[in-house]
């Protein structure tokens, strides 16, 4: 069944640049099977319900280490997983991203072991440095639970950024990859929160959008990446250093956004846009 | 080398000892336990690491080297006796070292004292402190006996102190915690959680040991072969039937049913993973292991 075992994704999973043992699992427990099935779903969504067109992955390095480095854009991560398909859908050289999960969810039965046979490892400094030691592509949303649980009004506004993501590019002298996604908003967009519920499960938040339950409205959404950025250091400067290099990257990651905003005819759109291929790259 | 070997008669130890034997060491040996068909070349003490002829035996053979592998487990052994031996053990035994001229230790310990818990980094580092006896009280007293041979290094630098932190593993022998937690046909999983087991052959355990006496390694170090696989696949490999079981049940399940015994503490090792960073010792030592995880576990399904 194609839902379930889609070919390109059972093709392009054999041709990732990452060591599988016996039994199908890297070192770090990612599973090829669980590959397969989870983004075959996946693929179905970007191709045909939220229509994803990405721009620019030739930015994306084919093999060696790399972050990505991208905004939040709705608040039940079909964002991030649209990105990560989008990855691994790219047939010229297909990757992996692997992402740094939120404890809440790593901790959690079914939720946890899930995330590790994707790839997707709990948010430590540590787990970022090993897996870019392995040579793999690591997506990390800087903006963290603050920018996933933005609300509609305050849509494609970047929220404070972290830090240590930078630190940890310089130290492992990574390539950084800007992202922008779009469309995210406005497939979820997130009226309110309720935040006794978020108390209760112990979550970050818990939003409210206009469909009322936690699916995607098929919105059209757009990837784009930018040329990759090599700094120059090693991950011991002072804050100000820093601090400047994170905002070069934000600046580099709202031109990707608003050049994003401005190819759409208009913000609700429910149709494919034509692929880079028909020059549509900002 | 001459080469003394504590706890024997252990199923590791003993593979440890004919490794040293083949390669032309002396090794003398104290078990508590015996060891009915010792082999040529080991000479064989049956006393008490704690008690007095354990150090007649340093006094009298003079040994160059100490392998430390009389250390027990909460599957054998009670509370008292296990502060007792690991620890009461571990520093006579140090002390010994020091008075009699012993030129190189190696503590045998255990992966496990890293603990498991969710919000810890996958492949731990030496550097990282042994945290296993907060949740685990079983644990408290290796880890404790793991720091304290450590300490053995600023303690009595003149004495070349090896700490081994050595992953699960199986074999033959059919011995160890890992080949204990797998000893029936069914294995007692939490439901939801399948984290990732890093195991090694038994024989590869024993050349790790051997080889980190032979090159006098000075230190604390990981010690692991393969890469890890999840832990249903371990049970599919070995021949056992993995049921999840939900984690309110999961205590009251133990030691019933065809499920074999764990302490109450144990279940966290059951949901998360305790993985290490061989690196270090691989670059030390040059070790390769021989058996891939495959061979390991399927070696074991079938003797």
């Amino acid at each position: 069944m194609s839902f379930l075992n889609d070919p390109q994704v059972r093709r392009n999973v054999n041709r990732l640049p990452i060591e599988f043992d016996d039994y199908g699992f890297d070192r770090f427990g990612l599973s090829k099977k669980s590959l397969v099935r989870a983004y075959s779903p996946m693929a179905y969504l970007y191709r045909r319900y939220l229509k994803v067109t990405a721009f620019g992955l030739e930015n994306v390095p084919a093999t060696g280490r790399g972050l990505v480095i991208a905004n939040h854009s709705g608040g039940i991560g079909a964002d991030a997983a649209m990105i990560f398909t989008s990855l691994l859908l790219n047939d010229e050289a297909p990757r992996l991203g692997q992402g740094m999960a939120e404890y809440f969810l790593t901790r959690s039965p079914f939720a946890g072991s899930a995330l590790r046979r994707l790839g997707h490892l709990t948010g430590l400094p540590e787990h970022g440095e090993q897996l870019l030691n392995d040579e793999r592509l690591v997506v990390v949303f800087p903006e963290g639970a603050r920018g996933a649980g933005k609300l509609y009004k305050d849509r494609y506004k970047l929220a404070r950024f972290g830090t240590g993501f930078m630190r940890l590019a310089l130290k492992m002298g990574t390539p950084i990859i800007p992202c922008a996604f779009i469309g995210g908003e406005e497939s979820f967009p997130q009226l309110f929160h309720i935040k006794w519920l978020a108390k209760l499960v112990n979550g970050p938040f818990v939003p409210v959008a206009p469909q009322l339950i936690f699916f995607p409205l098929p919105v059209a959404c757009q990837v784009y990446y930018g040329p990759p950025m090599h700094l120059e250091g090693d991950g011991s400067e002072p804050d100000h250093v820093i601090e400047q290099y994170v905002e070069e990257l934000r600046h580099a990651m709202e031109r990707l956004i608003s050049a994003g905003l401005d190819a759409r005819p208009r913000s609700f759109m429910f149709e494919r846009m034509p692929g880079p291929d028909k020059e549509r790259t900002p | 080398m001459k080469i003394l070997i504590t706890g024997i008669s252990g199923t590791l130890a003993r593979g440890v000892a004919y490794r040293l034997v083949r390669r032309g060491h002396q090794v003398v040996g104290i078990d508590r336990r015996p060891w009915p068909d010792v082999p040529e070349g080991v000479e064989m003490h049956q006393a008490d690491i704690r008690k007095r002829p354990a150090e007649d035996v340093f006094r009298i053979s003079r040994p160059d080297a100490l392998v430390h592998m009389a250390t027990v487990t909460h599957f054998t052994t009670d509370t008292e006796e296990r502060y007792r031996i690991n620890l009461g053990g571990t520093r006579k035994l140090f002390e010994y070292c020091h008075e009699y001229g012993v030129k190189q230790a190696v503590f045998v310990g255990r992966h496990t004292v890293y603990g498991a818990t969710p919000d810890s980094p996958l492949y731990h580092t030496e550097d990282e402190p042994p945290l296993a006896g907060a949740a685990f009280k079983e644990l408290a007293d290796l880890v404790a006996a793991d720091l304290y041979a450590g300490s053995a290094l600023w303690r009595w630098p003149e004495l070349n102190t090896a700490v081994l932190r050595l992953c699960y593993f199986l074999g033959p022998s059919r011995g160890g915690t890992l080949a204990g937690f797998l000893s029936k046909s069914r294995v007692p999983l939490v439901m939801g959680f399948d984290p990732v087991y890093q195991l090694m052959h038994e024989w590869d355990a024993e050349e790790a040991i051997t080889l980190a006496v032979e090159k006098q390694l000075r230190g604390v170090f990981n010690v692991a072969g393969p890469a890890p696989v999840p832990l249903s696949t371990v049970c599919e490999a070995t021949g056992k039937r993995a049921i999840p079981i939900p984690e309110p049940l999961y205590r009251a399940v133990l030691g019933r049913f065809g499920f074999p015994y764990l302490p109450d503490d144990a279940i966290a090792h059951v949901k998360y993973p305790i993985v290490i960073d061989n690196k270090a010792f691989v670059e030390a030592t040059g070790f390769e292991p021989r058996y891939s995880a495959k061979q390991t576990m399927e070696g074991f399904r079938w003797n």
